[in-house]
């Protein structure tokens, strides 16, 4: 009956009732969802309340207090910064995600592109620590939000790739005490939790340092962030330098290319091509990662949500709270993993070509 | 620089080789390999003097503190509660101890986690390949929503609404008698013990060793060209059929204790923390849409033509999964579904931020109270990385094993 059915219907609508038994799982599971999404809707949009000055706007029984949002979207997204130069952070931050976004297409991989990178990090810092120019000078004890978030996951990325280089190398090499050194370094690292890592850079870091060199929070985090995801790089790396043919490590070498050389020009930006896919989800974990410095006192994306509860003129929004910085996670992991895709299709039909 | 000049000097070598008659080594290679040589040992050197540094720089610090280094702390008295612990223990036994209640419930949530998210994962993966669109469509946006919000995110969430959304001892809610749900944990009836319990669990172990040497007798029976008609129903009879007749003959005794109020808490039953249910909620929910995908994957990876083939035999669907594909996609899976379950174990450290008492609260507990920061995070480091140790073992074992049954 439902197949002769299926016969009549446009073919969109036919893979719903293709057999009798997918018909029925699809009409409980839409069952459910009817069930369930009325309340949920009710909550989240027509009962909610947009638009209040403190929670006496909100009623206690009514559907979701998004006025509370309004009211601390600045904290939430900037935690201390001050006020008026948020405008500052918001530039900075644009500026170092459109150069990561450029930096992950491999067609935009040139000189040009070292040189952006250098030019915008020289403006990214001076918005971000100002001093200079007429911008005030904004401690980076003040930084947070999803600044701080940004920084820490483009930051720690960025200078884990590098020294995974030298790292995944000394991992691929014949030379025996840089192999251990290397293998040593990667297994130790990935076999503990990245919580410990960050204890260990806010707690012992000043310990090991002498006096006067221990740098200030935001570095000692960044460090361990670093620290941590330089071995995860380290192991992708080495494993898109085994999947190079050997022919192009030989014939690199019967060209007379020294190993700087073939390293540089021939094997690296290879190895980089095929681990895209895998460097792309390392950066997912890395910006979901950056929220544990919640847990040694620093006021990121989450941290500030947290900050936000704490207002007596705002008490008990948290459901509110958590749900719109959970959404803002999901949406930025989400297109990260929605250009990586993108991007290797891209490639990929490159490549065939 | 180096590298080039031995290149050159290697060029040279081999120009001279033809000369030579047989020399036992070709000396461009000796002299290639002295860079390296001389780059380790400089390494070496370079690495001793960092170490010797840093220990020096720690050792002037720690004194300044007045920190005494060592783990002879570990036997003093600790002055904290632990909130929940499997073995007994409370304030003013020593550190040591605390640790263990530490390690232990850093195995209990692991071992409960990933029990729970495997299970989950592989039906949120089954559901993500049903043919219905809907379902699929369902479970696929649990996966991309789960797995882009971080876990620490999940973790405070459900404690935050585990602690505040629900209501006080007093006006506890109960959705099933003897099952209360309260903002101090959930409350649940357990059975009440009774003599023929003893003798149920003794029937229990006799039926667990009944069924595999059932199992075997019915492939035995099939290889020598008897089919058993339904060897999994024979096997799960000598299962269960002991311990539910001794169950029956002791009367079936069902007596339940269920939880009390008394005063200003419940008193009896079993108990689940806010905490344990948060990490529980949080850790299941969040590594299950990654086990998910890994278990799609491989069900992915089995050819077509097995699927194909085994309902060309005029298998049903359930069948094909069952005896055809899910036993060629477990070998694909396994070595992936163990890292998870590392990881997963590895994040149960997040408890620290919503005060579940396993080993990172522990320490961190220890650290502020006695100040011992090395010692305590080389503990925590020991710990994990020994569990690392023992899954990576486990994982080469069955990988050897599945290897082995492929040929």
């Amino acid at each position: 009956m439902t197949t002769r059915l299926a016969h009549r219907l446009p073919p969109r609508l036919a893979v719903l009732v293709e057999t009798p038994a997918v018909a029925l799982v699809n009409l409980g599971v839409l069952a459910l969802l009817v069930a369930a999404l009325p309340p949920l809707l009710d909550w989240a949009v027509f009962s909610a309340v947009w638009r209040a000055d403190d929670m006496r706007g909100c009623p206690p029984a009514g559907g979701a207090c998004w006025a509370f949002i309004g009211d601390k979207a600045r904290l939430i997204f900037f935690g201390l910064y001050p006020y008026g130069e948020q405008w500052r952070a918001a530039l900075a931050t644009a500026l170092l995600v459109a150069l990561v976004v450029v930096s992950l297409n491999p067609r935009c991989w040139s000189r040009r592109l070292a040189l952006a990178w250098g030019l915008g990090l020289a403006v990214y810092s001076l918005l971000m620590w100002g001093g200079l120019l007429g911008l005030a000078p904004v401690e980076s004890a003040y930084w947070g939000g999803l600044p701080l978030t940004v920084l820490l996951t483009v930051f720690g990325v960025f200078f884990g790739l590098i020294l995974a280089v030298p790292v995944a190398l000394a991992r691929f090499s014949d030379l025996p005490v840089f192999k251990a050194a290397a293998t040593l370094y990667v297994e130790l690292v990935r076999g503990v939790p990245l919580i410990s890592v960050l204890f260990m850079a806010s707690v012992l870091l000043p310990i090991f340092l002498p006096d006067g060199f221990t740098p200030s929070g935001l570095g000692r985090v960044l460090a361990g962030i670093v620290l941590f995801f330089t071995a995860y790089m380290a192991e992708v790396l080495r494993g898109g330098l085994q999947a190079i043919p050997r022919g192009q490590y030989e014939a690199s070498r019967s060209l007379g290319l020294s190993y700087p050389v073939m390293m540089a020009r021939v094997v690296l930006p290879q190895a980089f091509q095929t681990i895209l896919p895998a460097l792309i989800n390392l950066i997912i974990a890395a910006l979901k990662g950056t929220s544990l410095v919640v847990i040694v006192a620093m006021l990121d994306l989450l941290g500030a949500a947290q900050a936000a509860l704490a207002d007596p003129d705002w008490i008990g929004f948290y459901v509110e709270d958590y749900v719109f910085v959970a959404a803002v996670y999901a949406i930025m992991c989400g297109s990260i993993s929605w250009y990586g895709r993108r991007v290797e299709r891209n490639l990929g039909s490159a490549q065939s070509r | 620089m180096a590298v080039i000049d031995a290149g050159g000097e290697g060029g040279a070598g081999h120009g001279a080789r033809g000369d030579a008659p047989r020399p036992a080594r070709p000396p461009g290679r000796r002299r290639r390999r002295r860079p390296g040589l001389v780059a380790q040992v400089l390494f070496l050197l370079v690495v001793a003097a960092l170490a010797w540094a840093v220990v020096q720089t720690a050792a002037g610090n720690l004194d300044r503190l007045s920190v005494h280094s060592g783990y002879g702390f570990l036997w003093e008295k600790a002055p904290f509660e632990l909130g929940e612990s499997l073995i007994p223990y409370k304030a003013g036994d020593s550190y040591l101890r605390a640790f263990e209640v530490g390690v232990l419930n850093t195995l209990k949530v692991a071992f409960l986690g990933i029990l729970l998210s495997t299970l989950l994962g592989l039906v949120v993966a089954l559901g993500q390949l049903s043919p219905s669109v809907v379902l699929a469509r369902v479970c696929r946006s649990y996966v991309e929503v789960a797995r882009n919000v971080p876990l620490l995110l999940q973790l405070i969430f459900w404690h935050t609404v585990l602690t505040r959304a629900l209501p006080p001892v007093r006006r506890a809610l109960s959705p099933v008698e003897g099952v209360y749900l309260t903002n101090r944990g959930v409350f649940l009836p357990v059975p009440l013990d009774d003599p023929a319990y003893g003798a149920v669990a003794a029937a229990a172990l006799a039926g667990a060793l009944l069924a595999p040497a059932v199992w075997l007798a019915c492939r035995r029976r099939a290889r020598l060209g008897r089919r058993v008609a339904h060897p999994l129903r024979w096997t799960l009879a000598a299962l269960l059929l002991p311990p539910l007749a001794a169950f029956l003959a002791a009367g079936a005794p069902l007596a339940v204790e269920a939880p009390q109020l008394r005063g200003f808490n419940f008193v009896g039953g079993l108990t689940v923390t806010p905490e344990l249910l948060a990490m529980l909620l949080g850790l299941t929910i969040y590594t299950a849409a990654f086990n998910a995908e890994i278990i799609r994957a491989g069900i992915l990876g089995v050819p077509r033509g097995q699927t194909e083939a085994a309902i060309a035999l005029g298998l049903t669907r359930p069948r094909v999964m069952r005896l055809v594909v899910l036993p060629q996609a477990l070998r694909i899976i396994l070595p992936p579904i163990t890292n998870s379950c590392l990881n997963l174990t590895k994040e149960s450290s997040l408890a620290v931020a919503i005060g579940y008492p396993e080993l990172v609260r522990v320490a961190n507990v220890t650290l502020t109270q006695t100040g011992q920061a090395i010692e305590c995070i080389s503990i925590i480091m020991l710990v994990y990385l020994i569990l690392s140790l023992i899954t990576s073992a486990l994982l080469n074992w069955m990988n050897a094993r599945a290897r082995l049954v492929a040929r």
